[in-house]
């Protein structure tokens, strides 16, 4: 129904689509067969996504039950399933995810905290940059899991050493984020508040803090990112809850169930956490571009 | 020795200059950018500040706007003064009636936001945040923000620059609706000669930091391009800045004869 004209030997040198309107009952070939509705179906974009990883897990699935994959390498979905729904009915999964949960937020919150307040002081003045900021730059070098034989010296083997290196590992992102957000803002911005008689107060207010939030933001997802991490290393030493200690216990039993569901449920929390993040966003920076809608 | 002061309404007599420049100097490293500028604002005139790039327009009105300090002179100015830029400069995260009177404490302040974007036609984009508007009208909500502070010195640095033709003929139309209303005396700083003509009481041409010509504008106001004398003030003008005029453009033409003008109303 479309003809495409390119003729290069014809003088005028065009090039023409001429394509005929097309109407939706019209029949061709063999589709003239099938039902009026299934004609018009359309498969959803979100079932045709799924497809590759059912398809995927089955494999998996049947490679278990012949026997091509032991289970001491991993374990059959089904049984993965199974062992999940049992963890869920005992209480088991709920009361390790609430230990895992809490340490991770007191951590986070106490990190990205001192993040904050350490960004406004090196940020907000010049002095405060003098005292804070080359310390700071040269503690971020350090890997905070480097930290844990000193910290396990310091603190002991208990709670405190766990959230504390949660703590070094999310104040850094945090703090390196929002100082440069709140030192690259448009000094044009800062020119117009000056001649609109901003105080130094408002200055800060209205526009510094407003101005610096996005890159807020990104720190705080990658100090989200780092508290997991901490999260699963630090469950590791002398644990007798959270997940982490769930995946080493379950390392000790050749359990690889257990160790995907909590490979599953790290995972699943990240995705959570990060729509949290994005939904926040969207409220505190609804007049960014890309949220604004006309 | 260099003195900055600021004018307070209540005490100075209503007919002096609010803006007066005596032998200002301004100076970034051995290079004098203001070199002996004096300069007087009568309250309500509208002066156009013309110049090549480098001449010092943009460092004088930063002086004037307090963005910038003078090394040596006499600087007044009133503390009631107002700047828009060529970049609208609003927050982006504020709404359009939050940033026009962001730093302002007064009671009864969205009431005095809505009001001045009445005034500049935005009634219905109260709550639009700054991504959201045009070009034009980002630049209306700037000059709404300065206005509604009731400044006796607006100052302007090339507002309509970033603007498309159209648009600019709106916003000279506005600017002069709102300057006879408000009556601030107005620091225009252009690139556009007849932008200057079209607008201003008084063009000052400024080169190497100092006035090289001035010239009243006395045209009757309505402005368009097209006027009996324009070409010849803008001739005139053009030969200041250095550019080359062709003398038959020089010619005084009584009945123009292009039908393309440029207008200014007010």
């Amino acid at each position: 129904m479309t003809e495409k004209t390119f003729d290069t030997q014809s003088t005028n040198g065009s090039f023409s689509v001429n394509k005929a309107a097309r109407h939706r009952g019209e029949l061709q070939g063999a589709s003239r067969l099938l039902p009026h509705w299934l004609r018009n179906w359309q498969t959803p974009e979100v079932l045709l996504r799924l497809l590759s990883p059912i398809a995927l897990l089955l494999l998996w699935e049947l490679a278990s039950q012949w026997g091509l994959i032991p289970q001491r390498v991993i374990a059959a979905p089904s049984q993965i399933g199974g062992t999940l729904w049992a963890m869920i009915a005992s209480g088991e999964l709920g009361k390790h995810l609430l230990v895992s949960l809490q340490r991770a937020l007191v951590g986070l919150s106490i990190g990205v905290s001192l993040g904050v307040v350490a960004a406004l002081i090196s940020g907000l003045s010049k002095r405060g940059e003098v005292v804070l900021d080359s310390p700071l730059q040269m503690l971020r070098t350090i890997p905070s899991l480097a930290l844990v034989p000193l910290f396990i010296l310091w603190f002991g083997i208990g709670e405190f050493t766990k959230i504390a290196l949660i703590v070094v590992g999310t104040t850094f992102p945090v703090y390196m984020n929002l100082f440069a957000g709140i030192r690259s803002i448009d000094p044009k911005l800062i020119e117009a508040a000056n001649t609109l008689g901003l105080s130094r107060r408002e200055l800060i207010w209205h526009v510094i803090l407003p101005g610096s939030l996005p890159s807020f933001f990104v720190g705080l997802r990658y100090s989200l990112g780092i508290s997991w991490l901490a999260l699963v290393f630090v469950e590791q030493i002398n644990t007798t809850a959270g997940i982490g200690f769930l995946a080493s216990d379950a390392r000790d039993f050749m359990r690889t169930d257990v160790i995907v569901i909590c490979l599953l449920i790290y995972s699943v929390l990240g995705l959570l956490i990060d729509g949290l993040i994005r939904t926040l966003e969207r409220f505190a920076l609804a007049w960014r571009p890309t949220f604004v809608r006309n | 020795m260099s003195s900055i002061d600021l004018l307070d309404p209540s005490k100075s007599a209503h007919s002096a200059a609010p803006v007066q420049l005596r032998n200002v100097v301004r100076q970034f490293g051995e290079q004098r950018v203001i070199d002996g500028l004096d300069l007087d604002i009568a309250p309500g005139e509208f002066v156009a500040l013309l110049g090549a790039s480098g001449s010092g327009k943009t460092t004088l009105l930063r002086s004037l706007a307090g963005l910038d300090s003078i090394d040596s002179g006499q600087l007044l100015v009133p503390k009631a003064r107002a700047a828009v830029f060529q970049e609208p400069r609003l927050m982006p995260w504020k709404r359009a009636w939050k940033n026009v009177i962001l730093g302002l404490h007064i009671p009864d302040a969205k009431a005095r936001a809505v009001q001045a974007l009445t005034e500049v036609g935005l009634a219905h984009r109260l709550d639009a945040y700054p991504a959201t508007l045009s070009g034009g009208e980002a630049q209306r909500v700037a000059l709404a923000r300065g206005l509604v502070r009731e400044p006796k010195l607006l100052l302007l640095d090339e507002p309509f620059a970033a603007l498309d033709a159209l648009t600019r003929i709106r916003m000279h139309r506005l600017i002069i609706e709102l300057w006879r209303k408000h009556t601030p005396a107005v620091l225009l700083v252009t690139h556009d000669v007849d932008e200057a003509i079209l607008l201003a009481d008084r063009v000052i041409v400024l080169a190497n930091g100092k006035i090289a010509e001035q010239v009243s504008i006395d045209l009757p106001r309505a402005r368009d391009t097209g006027q009996p004398g324009f070409q010849a003030i803008r001739a005139r003008l053009l030969t200041l800045l250095g550019v080359e005029v062709e003398s038959a453009a020089v010619v005084e033409r009584q009945a123009p004869t292009s039908s393309v003008r440029r207008f200014a109303h007010g």
